[in-house]
């Protein structure tokens, strides 16, 4: 562990990228004492730039606070972040594991399923499952995670095919243990550090997918979202840029320290590709 | 031979392509049967504005009082005659509002893709090139800005700076409204109004390009053919040019691919920022009056349309590179 905090602790960018990281989770969790009340409610008189008022970012075309709207989204885009990205990982690894270690008919048809999902839009899929069903925090994190799950497929196919040729694969198999538990016991834990990265990029792109989804005001409509901030700023920019800047500035803060955080990631759980990498560049 | 070759790598190819259609139907029926309610009453809307008589017309195209195979043989045969169903909204059938808006989403995504590709490119070489140096660090920190930005907000801030601000750039539709524009005129129109919708969707992808190319250009600049290159004394210009550019173009092409899909579904985002009249704004319209015959559409039309493009990489792919078995 120590040794890892080590390798992570090398690349800058992943520290800054962790610390930014801790902060927007911190501003989620204090939302409720830092803005008490919904963030749907009248803070102020409308079109107040930022700093009037006592308003930090301004307030929006109904006299909402820009800055209790942000603090409270955060809460919601890292939910949505973490939870469409623990369905997916749990579709992709699934598939994936009986791909690669199963092989032959299986693999042929997990693979071509998941090249038909690779294949499709999934911007536009992912408006379709929305919009048919009805948008809600459910329907939203439902349909990012159809769209992201297959490149973890992919990526524990490839693992699980490689490891399942090991000699400490073949010794468990000797010993009479269960598929079952050769998949969960043996192969898994060995393939994660590549799984560990990807979700963690994952996120990032679940976020990012999040606020389109309810910038064109697929979010859910009781709940408060950075997409949607900026969605309702569109049309009045010319009279309030900060309605649509902040909440962008936010976005993209929490989506960037996740990319930094998961190539920190990537560099301490495999120290010889970081080394070849840092030897390159 | 080698044509019959080539012929024959087009057929599997489209054959593959043509199974991946099918399923997008298959995929657009169970789509609309996995809703809740009533299949009819789902695409009609919730809002009421359906009639009886468009009720009855959708579970004609549907065959809803058959059973579920028979439905899909129904629907499944309406779509590949290019029946997209109508759209009781806008009263008109839905293909042809696609194929309407097609040009513009062609012309948007079109210009797009060529200024990422090659400022992408540009901009990767130059930075593998110059590799460790404040110049690789500025390129790399730019494509990670982009690569983590939102791209309708991109859109909304270079609309706020080029157009609010400073005036330069039109930030809505396609063409001047009511100006009276002949000839060239029209052209430098148009060009204007697509500098910034362009603009939004390449900067992502010129990203990614950027650092697709660094990272392949790295790895061959490695390899024994290059060095070999060198120890016979080609000039390095031509090295990096004829050796190195041209086979780390070979992974950038089948991105581009891959990439098609989400090029399309980004210009949903960008039409709806610049109220470019495509496929992308009228998905947004169908969108606000819950017009799921457009929707079902738009994702039909845009499938096909990667389906296509992936067509056309693979022959490219194919010619370029002669070591790829075009048995595949």
């Amino acid at each position: 562990m120590k040794d890892f905090w080590r390798r992570y602790r090398r690349n800058k960018g992943a520290v800054v990228g962790l610390a930014v990281l801790l902060l927007v989770m911190l501003m989620a969790a204090t939302a409720p004492l830092l803005f008490p009340g919904s963030p749907w409610d009248m803070a102020s008189a409308p079109f107040m730039p930022p700093g009037e008022m006592g308003m930090l970012l301004g307030t929006d075309s109904l006299g909402r606070d820009v800055a209790a709207g942000i603090a409270h989204g955060a809460r919601i885009s890292l939910l949505v972040g973490a939870v469409s990205t623990a369905a997916a990982l749990l579709v992709g690894v699934s598939l994936g594991a009986v791909a690669g270690y199963l092989g032959g008919f299986a693999d042929d048809a997990v693979m071509r399923f998941t090249e038909f999902f690779q294949t499709i839009p999934s911007f536009v899929l992912a408006i379709l499952l929305v919009a048919i069903f009805t948008p809600s925090i459910g329907s939203v994190v439902f349909a990012i995670a159809v769209v992201s799950w297959p490149p973890v497929a992919r990526v524990v196919r490839a693992e699980f095919l490689s490891l399942r040729g090991r000699e400490f694969v073949q010794a468990a198999e000797v010993l009479g243990k269960s598929r079952i538990s050769i998949v969960l016991t043996d192969i898994l834990p060995n393939a994660l550090s590549p799984i560990v990265v990807l979700s963690s990029l994952m996120v990032a792109t679940a976020i990012l997918l999040e606020s389109a989804l309810s910038f064109l005001g697929l979010g859910d409509p009781n709940l408060m979202t950075w997409g949607f901030l900026i969605g309702s700023g569109r049309s009045v920019i010319r009279l309030a840029w900060w309605m649509s800047v902040f909440p962008g500035i936010a976005i993209f803060l929490t989506v960037l320290s996740l990319n930094l955080v998961g190539e920190g990631l990537s560099d301490a759980l495999n120290p010889r590709l970081a080394r070849q990498r840092s030897g390159a560049a | 031979m080698e044509v019959s070759k080539l012929l024959g790598f087009l057929l599997r190819r489209g054959v593959k392509a043509a199974i991946v259609v099918l399923a997008i139907v298959v995929c657009n029926f169970l789509l609309v049967h996995a809703a809740p309610g009533d299949p009819a009453s789902v695409i009609a809307g919730q809002s009421g504005a359906a009639d009886a008589v468009f009720l009855e017309q959708l579970r004609k195209q549907f065959g809803l009082d058959q059973p579920l195979h028979v439905q899909l043989w129904i629907y499944v045969k309406s779509v590949l005659s290019l029946d997209l169903g109508f759209s009781h909204r806008q009263q008109q059938p839905v293909s042809l509002l696609v194929l309407e808006r097609l040009p513009a989403t062609l012309l948007l995504t079109g210009a797009a893709f060529a200024f990422a590709v090659t400022s992408g490119v540009t901009l990767g070489a130059l930075a593998a090139q110059r590799v460790g140096t404040w110049a690789d660090s500025v390129i790399t920190v730019v494509a990670l800005t982009f690569y983590a930005t939102p791209l309708f907000w991109v859109g909304l801030m270079l609309v706020l700076v080029f157009s609010v601000w400073l005036e330069w750039l039109p930030s809505f539709g396609m063409s001047s409204v009511g100006a009276d524009l002949h000839g060239i005129a029209v052209i430098w129109d148009v060009a204007q109004h697509l500098l910034l919708p362009a603009l939004t969707l390449g900067l992502f992808y010129l990203a990614v390009y950027a650092r697709l190319t660094r990272a392949t250009m790295l790895e061959v600049a490695d390899q024994d053919f290059v060095k070999t290159a060198r120890a016979k004394g080609v000039p390095e210009g031509r090295i990096l040019r004829a050796h190195i550019l041209r086979n780390a173009l070979l992974p950038v092409i089948t991105f581009a691919g891959i990439q098609a899909g989400q090029l399309l579904g980004g210009s949903i985002l960008v039409e709806t920022v610049f109220a470019w009249p495509g496929i992308g704004r009228l998905a947004f319209e169908a969108l606000l009056a819950r017009d799921y015959p457009v929707l079902l559409g738009v994702f039909f039309c845009t499938s096909v349309m990667v389906v296509l493009f992936n067509l056309v990489t693979d022959l490219l792919y194919a010619i370029i590179d002669p070591r790829v078995e075009v048995a595949g």
